[in-house]
């Protein structure tokens, strides 16, 4: 902060304000060279199409179950109740009065729409948002948890805890996310989907099998922060603590944890904006996420320019967010 | 009380140093031990082999009580919490205040309830003379108003034992009187101590026995006055000619 400052009263104004001017010129001639581009390919902007991506209106048609005569319609507020009757039976539609296609005494077939109406639903574009959301929200709570778990295997003195900690950790950050994520859902999702059904059960949607290898993945960058963390605390700490009688765990719990978590939390928020855009690469095994729904209305839409400048907004506000979230958490913790 | 037969330590990190040879001693309920000696003799490690923050090589024994806490079998929470402990730079928790300080311990390990607690610290902060200070945290309080939290700290789980690892070393000389006031009053109340210190005044004035480390092993023991009038040994001329 300060160093701006001072390097803003180093300059006169007249030469400050000429390069704010030439960092607007820049970002304006990039979108010019961009729409200019456009125009010479002849790329049709199609905004207005992005909208219905994401809510649209939905018409529902209400048709008749049998043959026969409209006896009665009657209107109540926004309701109204269709009577239609034949020489065997006689059967009473309500429905919404908004948009009502039979009168009184029509004759009506089978399946002749009576009435039909219209609601609002979460276009795919709303949906894949979600799903990018509920994914990355749940790989962030599994990979708190390894984290911390694997965090304090890894400076364990028990070999079997510390090893398995130390080659997990190698094991993950030595591949791509992508092979990982290969590997969690064409091999492990295929062996135990087939033992599930082999046993009669239902298979686990390929959305867990993400779920579960950004979970794994983060889990091995956040063991090596919370690590980081832990020993960034001064021995003394836990020496006063344990010589109060306190046991490991009390002491980690009371002491060492809480005072990590404000050095953790910097390097946390990094990582998980990071799992929030790597989330983009599960629509690889058929997990409609944000990405993946783009590419689908791209398809049928044809507008990929729109979509994917929505898509990149999208995460942009994702990320933004957590981060606010996260500076909000660091100033919390400072002043307790 | 406390007994002390044939302990050693090595240590092996960075290499090979024996910081503790063969040491034997004991201490009574109610007694006042001041250890010194040179730097490296050992001291601290003594000290911290007493409440097994250093645990001390095999084939020794450390009786706390007739507990022997050498003994893998032997449960050390319960053996800490009756021993406590004051270091040269505080470590008091940065994270919580200073009556958090006093009640954690309490509440967490003597299952203490909360107002028990808290009345128990407050009492102690009257004690060592620094009620005002209750919700400030660590940080911002002076080095010797820290050394005070630490000592009421360790006093909040009413030890049978106080050991001291030079607790005014780290201070600002205005700031000794202060805490060595503190552990003046504690002695007079019968509190078994045992300090390692540089404190001759102290020593000389407060201690019941003084025992004399050099190169891991103790020396010479004796009465202060014994000690600093016409001791024994060459290395311990050497030493109080040195510092005195
Ligand atoms: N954790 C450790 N690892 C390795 N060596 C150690 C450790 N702690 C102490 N030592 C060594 O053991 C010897 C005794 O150290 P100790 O700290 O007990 O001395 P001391 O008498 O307390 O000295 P001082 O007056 O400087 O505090 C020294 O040689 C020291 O280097
Ligand atoms: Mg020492």
């Amino acid at each position: 902060m300060k160093t701006t400052a001072n390097t803003r009263r180093s300059m006169p104004p007249w030469k400050y304000n000429l390069w704010v001017g030439v960092f607007f010129l820049i970002l304006f001639s990039v979108v010019l060279l961009v729409y200019i581009a456009t125009i010479r390919i002849e790329y049709t902007w199609g905004w207005y199409k992005v909208p219905s991506t994401f809510f649209n209106r939905e018409t529902i048609e209400i048709s008749s179950d049998i043959d026969g005569k409209v006896v009665q319609v009657t209107r109540k507020n926004a309701e109204a109740v269709i009577t239609i009757k034949n020489e065997t039976e006689s059967k009473s539609y309500t429905v919404p009065a908004e948009d009502v296609r039979v009168n009184e005494n029509d004759l009506i077939y089978y399946g002749d729409t009576l009435a039909t109406y219209s609601e609002w639903r979460a276009g795919i574009m709303l949906q894949g948002l979600w799903i990018t959301l509920k994914c990355s929200i749940f790989a962030i709570i599994f990979g708190i948890i390894i984290g911390v778990i694997g965090g304090i295997a890894r400076i364990s003195d028990n070999p079997a805890l510390k090893w398995s900690a130390i080659s997990y950790v190698e094991l993950i950050r030595g591949s791509p996310l992508l092979v990982q994520i290969f590997i969690w859902y064409f091999v492990l999702g295929t062996m135990v989907n087939q033992i599930l059904t082999s046993y009669g059960m239902a298979e686990i949607p390929s959305l867990w099998y993400g779920v579960a290898s950004l979970a794994c993945f983060t889990g091995a960058y956040v063991t090596e922060i919370v690590r980081a963390g832990i020993q960034s605390i001064h021995r003394g700490q836990t020496e006063a603590a344990r010589s109060l009688g306190m046991s490991y765990g009390q002491c980690m719990r009371y002491v060492i944890l809480p005072q990590a978590m404000r050095r953790i939390l910097p390097p946390l928020a990094g990582q998980f904006i990071s799992l929030i855009k790597d989330s983009s690469l599960l629509g690889i095994i058929a997990v409609r996420e944000l990405l993946k729904a783009s590419r689908e209305v791209v398809t049928t839409q044809l507008n990929p320019f729109e979509m994917y400048f929505t898509a990149a907004a999208l995460y942009l506000v994702i990320t933004f967010a957590l981060s606010m979230f996260v500076q909000y958490l660091e100033r919390k913790t400072a002043t307790s | 009380m406390i007994e002390v037969r044939n302990v050693s330590k090595t240590f092996y990190v960075p290499h090979k140093v024996k910081a503790l040879v063969d040491v034997s001693t004991e201490i009574a309920a109610g007694e006042v031990v001041v250890v010194i000696g040179p730097s490296g003799s050992g001291k601290s490690t003594f000290l911290r082999c007493l409440n097994h923050l250093e645990t001390a090589d095999a084939g020794g024994h450390i009786l706390i009580e007739g507990i022997d806490i050498l003994d893998p079998k032997t449960n050390i929470n319960k053996v800490r919490a009756e021993v406590g402990m004051v270091f040269q730079s505080f470590n008091l928790f940065p994270h919580k205040s200073v009556l958090e300080n006093i009640t954690l311990a309490q509440t967490v390990v003597r299952k203490r309830p909360k107002e028990e607690a808290h009345a128990k610290a407050m009492s102690l902060l009257e004690k060592v003379g620094i009620t005002d200070k209750a919700d400030a945290f660590p940080d911002n309080l002076s080095g010797g108003q820290q050394q005070r939290v630490a000592i009421a700290r360790a006093l909040a789980m009413d030890p049978k034992v106080m050991l001291f690892d030079e607790p005014t070393s780290a201070l600002d000389p205005e700031m000794i009187g202060e805490v060595l006031d503190v552990m003046k009053t504690l002695a007079q109340e019968g509190m078994t101590m045992v300090c390692v210190t540089h404190e001759m005044g102290f020593a000389r004035e407060v201690a019941e026995r003084v025992i004399f480390m050099d190169e891991g092993a103790i020396v010479e023991v004796g009465t202060p006055e014994h000690f600093f009038t016409n001791p024994d040994h060459d290395r311990t001329k050497l030493f109080l000619s040195q510092i005195l």
